[in-house]
């Protein structure tokens, strides 16, 4: 059952050749059989998910709900999710049962859609690999040596591995495209404010958005059909009428305009990675879309920026995390001082509390406009590359992640380097446009992701161009063999 | 040289909400500790603040009646720093933007001496919540009941020479919130707190280092905390010490300011703007809809009450006292259309009642109705104002309008010729040896006979016909 597209589960359901009690219990079996190996969960959910399962049948008997009803999902341990351990891959959240649904969680429970689990991820989403994840690393289903990327490592995983159909992930820097990439499967970020941010626990939350995984495009474009909208809750919520990404799927690209940035084949890029990239744009071009070249000359600036701002924001996001009304809480504290310093000492991991550290550095009094102000320059440059390189296309391609996966280890002891893994991916958060990642082939064995950018609101877009991409390509089908 | 004293206020009005500033949670006072803290209010990971729309024109009414720039795009930002009461680890406040920017005036009088007090800026922020240190031996409790409860900083020029100008400025400020609407200025539960920032120096020197007297609840104590201080640093600086800054608390029952003991590190709140929140931007619209709301101010209540009414300064001051007050007394004109008359009794009569009960006027027995009816019973003769005192005081014990106590207790004046000379008759009949005496040039007696004919009347005779009717009498 774990081979069909989700279309096809869906038209099985309501022709009542499956049920949902099957389909999720095949799934839940799956995970019982290979996630000892892949760690991609953090919490598995049986009962819950057999008891939204026996609902869902219910409902599609009674002809109710959507065309996800009763289709299993695996959300990101960043979601909170009533009476279920939300933990965001931290120690410091390992007692913590939500008491309430994150906006996303609340919309796929309302449609009927079994909770499998919660994913693995970086602790608070902060990395590139789901190695720093309290519960260990996850691992590559494509090769067990290697990292899923990150921070939605888990979710990327589930999805390839086919331990969940459908799966959701939040990217703050490519915590959603990178790891698609790394694994393999179609993810999409969409433009700031898209997807409500409520109860998704904050890491920087100007960049924070969340966004679905799904093995194919038009998957994610049902998945974020559930997750996207307005919310009252979330004051950056975009406050207008969600897209249609669905109906478009299927319209012809003929002279779309693509751009392509030099930029973003400079040296350091895997000479695997550039020529299967070269390949989906002569695909594309192939569809009848047209190749112009465009610039983003401030690309070098993103990084740096990114690791001030990012970091500034989550040393103030996470100063919830006190030991004072829930989560990890230290021994025998002597005193306030004593409760805070060794609560947070022991309840976070080193690169969580590398990060609180440059964050709180750039934030301090006399460096402040050094760092944070100076960033948030940089930011609105990067911002208006884009917006000039959107004059001239529809759309940029270009590689998602310099490399393929990395091995697990490679990188854990050296920040930069790792930083360096997200150097295409972070400028568009600064932008806060939209952008995805779908699969265009290998490189030594492991996964090539397509980086497809547009503009504000071209969600529906690019999940058209992608669709159209994996209509003439089956990289998006491809399984690693252990797990078919 | 003398020393020159430099007091700067910071006050925290509390806005008169429903609910908080940004959560749904009511900010009502004295509810059991943490019914009224929602998810947000417990900082719970994943929780978003939205903001609550209603403090905005509350801020702007306070920029426009002291006559400050609004901010037309405002910002919120978060102030960094841990304390268990303070759930998110961070205040959200306004640093950089305030909503209520420079130019801000109040004018204050101490010893019939006008001054002007520079207002620096006013914004808004959230409350945090309360450390409870005496309820669980050996342990703090945490109370967020009023955590996020929306406040105005209003922040203070360093313009204050003297205790007694400090008390004015927070009086003044008292006032207008109340005048306002935006605040119901109750210091007792802490909705309106003065910080009070008190220096001395040298005049033609640079300002002296500050204290901070935090937390005192009433105008006198204010004084009181202040003069202290004043006393302290001079003592301090003249005996070659120098003044540390700090916050200092002031006992009422030791009369004296003490330091918190708190180690005074130069804070780092790393303020930064709230990636959460979006800047609150004002239009010229937003201005206009606020300024034909606003409620006339108390200093243009006090001219018109003078021009108009023709009533005494003090009387207007009086008067003018509180929004409540002016609102009553302009309701009791409204009916009774005589402005002196009916100053005196909101002055006499019902503020000693009220006093007397601990009332306020919004809480006051008789309404401004039923007074305005008592006034309208003397106008038209209905009763004399002796009888009006006895009325008032059924109608504070609650046994009805004036109309219903005069009838009920049979208290109408008489007013029937007859019937008061038949009295005056029997008054010169009883007393011959009175009248005598007045015919002999003892006038005085004159009051005598009055007070007889209206103690024959049970003080129901109409006082000017009996002078008449007995003038005639006696001639």
């Amino acid at each position: 059952m774990h081979t069909l597209s989700v279309k096809e589960m869906s038209e099985k359901l309501r022709n009542k050749e499956i049920t949902s009690v099957a389909l999720t219990q095949h799934y839940l079996d799956r995970i019982d059989q290979y996630d000892g190996d892949l760690n991609a969960y953090v919490t598995v959910t049986p009962e819950l998910a057999m008891e939204m399962a026996k609902q869902a049948d219910d409902m599609i008997a009674e002809g109710k709900g959507g065309l996800l009803t009763g289709i299993p999902v695996a959300h990101k341990d960043i979601f909170c999710t009533l009476d279920v351990k939300t933990t965001c891959g931290s120690k410091m959240l390992d007692n913590f049962i939500a008491p309430y649904d994150a906006k996303v969680v609340e919309e796929s429970r309302k449609l009927g859609m079994p909770i499998l689990g919660k994913t693995n991820m970086d602790e608070f989403a902060m990395g590139s690999s789901s190695e720093s994840s309290y519960y260990g690393a996850t691992k590559n289903p494509w090769d067990l040596k290697a990292v899923p990327g990150g921070s939605s490592g888990g979710s990327a995983a589930v999805i390839a591995a086919g331990l969940a159909p459908l799966a959701t992930g939040s990217d703050t820097g490519g915590s959603i495209r990178q790891p698609a990439s790394f694994c393999g499967i179609t993810g999409i970020k969409p433009t700031y404010g898209a997807v409500s941010r409520y109860g998704m626990i904050a890491y920087a939350s100007s960049f924070d958005q969340g966004g679905p995984m799904t093995r194919s495009a038009e998957e994610s474009a049902w998945m974020l059909d559930v997750m996207a909208g307005f919310d009252e809750r979330d004051s950056t919520s975009l406050e207008q009428p969600k897209q249609d990404y669905v109906s478009t799927l299927n319209n012809d690209i003929k002279g779309l305009k693509v751009g392509v940035p030099a930029e973003y084949f400079e040296a350091g890029l895997d000479e695997g990675v550039e020529s299967n990239i070269r390949a989906a744009i002569a695909e594309l071009e192939k569809l009848g879309a047209e190749i112009v070249e465009v610039s983003l000359p401030n690309k070098e600036l993103a990084v740096p920026a990114y690791y001030v701002l990012a970091p500034a924001e989550a040393s103030s996001n996470l100063s919830r995390f006190d030991g004072v009304r829930y989560g990890y809480r230290c021994e025998n504290p002597t005193d306030l001082n004593d409760l805070y310093t060794r609560s947070r000492s022991e309840g976070f991991g080193a690169e969580v509390k590398r990060r609180i550290m440059v964050g709180a550095y750039a934030l301090s009094a006399g460096y402040y406009d050094a760092y944070y102000l100076k960033a948030q320059k940089l930011r609105r440059m990067v911002r208006d590359d884009f917006v000039k390189a959107f004059e001239q296309c529809d759309v940029i391609v270009g590689p998602v992640a310099p490399t393929p996966a990395f091995n697990i280890g490679e990188k854990s002891d050296d920040p930069v380097s790792m930083y360096l893994a997200d150097l295409y991916t972070i400028p568009v958060n600064l932008a806060g446009m939209p952008a995805m990642s779908v699969p265009a082939g290998f490189s030594n064995g492991r996964p090539v992701g397509l980086h497809l950018v547009g503009p504000y609101h071209s969600e529906a877009k690019l999940l058209n161009v992608a669709h159209q991409y994996q209509q003439v390509t089956n990289w998006h089908q491809q399984m690693p063999e252990s797990y078919q | 040289m003398t020393w020159e004293v430099v007091i700067g206020l910071e006050i925290h009005a509390q806005l008169t909400t429903k609910t908080k500033i940004f959560s749904g949670s009511s900010i009502s006072y004295g509810a059991e500790p943490n019914t009224q803290a929602n998810l947000l209010d417990l900082g719970m990971p994943g929780q978003l603040p939205v903001l609550n729309k209603a403090v905005i024109p509350k801020a702007i009414k306070l920029g426009l009646a002291i006559g400050a720039e609004i901010g037309r795009r405002s910002v919120f930002d978060r102030k960094n720093y841990f304390y268990p009461d303070l759930p998110k680890g961070y205040q959200t406040s306004q640093f950089s933007f305030p909503i209520v920017d420079k130019g801000g005036v109040v004018e204050i009088e101490v010893e019939g001496e006008t001054k002007k007090i520079g207002v620096t800026r006013a914004h808004l922020e959230e409350d945090a919540g309360k450390s409870i240190h005496d309820a669980f031996p050996g342990q703090t409790g945490v109370d967020l009941n009023r955590a996020g409860t929306p406040l105005l900083e209003i922040v203070s020029e360093p313009d204050m020479r003297s205790a007694k100008e400090a008390v004015a400025y927070a009086k003044k400020m008292h006032e207008l919130v109340q005048y306002l609407g935006i605040c119901d200025g109750n210091m007792q539960e802490g909705s309106f707190r003065v910080d009070s920032n008190v220096s001395i120096h040298k005049p033609g020197t640079p300002f002296g280092t500050r204290a901070e007297l935090k937390n005192i609840n009433s105008f006198k104590f204010i004084e009181q905390a202040i003069e202290l201080e004043i006393e302290r640093q001079i003592e301090v600086l003249e005996s070659g010490g120098q003044v540390v800054q700090e916050t200092r608390l002031y006992d009422a029952d030791k009369n004296e300011t003490r330091s918190m003991r708190e180690k005074e590190e130069a804070n780092d709140y790393r303020y930064f703007p709230c990636p959460d929140l979006l800047p609150v931007v004002i239009t010229e619209e937003d201005i206009e809809a606020v300024r034909a709301e606003m409620p006339e101010m108390p200093d243009a209540k006090r001219k018109r009450y003078v021009a108009d009414f023709n009533l005494s300064d003090y009387d207007a001051a009086f008067l003018t006292g509180s929004r409540a007050m002016a609102e009553y007394f302009e309701a009791v004109v409204a009916k009774t259309n005589e402005a002196k008359v009916s100053a005196n009794w909101v002055m006499g009569e019902l503020s000693k009642s009220l006093n007397q009960n601990g009332l306020d006027v919004a809480d006051s027995p008789v309404s401004a109705d039923m007074l305005a009816g008592l006034i309208e019973r003397i106008q038209d003769n209905t009763i004399s104002g002796k009888i009006a005192k006895q009325v008032f005081d059924a109608m504070l014990s609650g046994e009805g309008s004036a109309d219903e106590i005069v009838e009920n207790k049979g208290l109408k004046q008489i007013t029937d010729s007859s019937a008061i000379e038949a009295l005056v008759d029997d008054v010169l009949a009883n007393n011959t040896a009175q009248v005598e005496a007045y015919k002999g040039g003892q006038e005085k007696m004159f009051g005598f006979f009055v007070g007889q004919v209206m103690k024959a009347s049970q003080g129901q005779a109409n006082p000017a016909q009996v002078n008449q009717i007995l003038k005639d009498k006696l001639k």
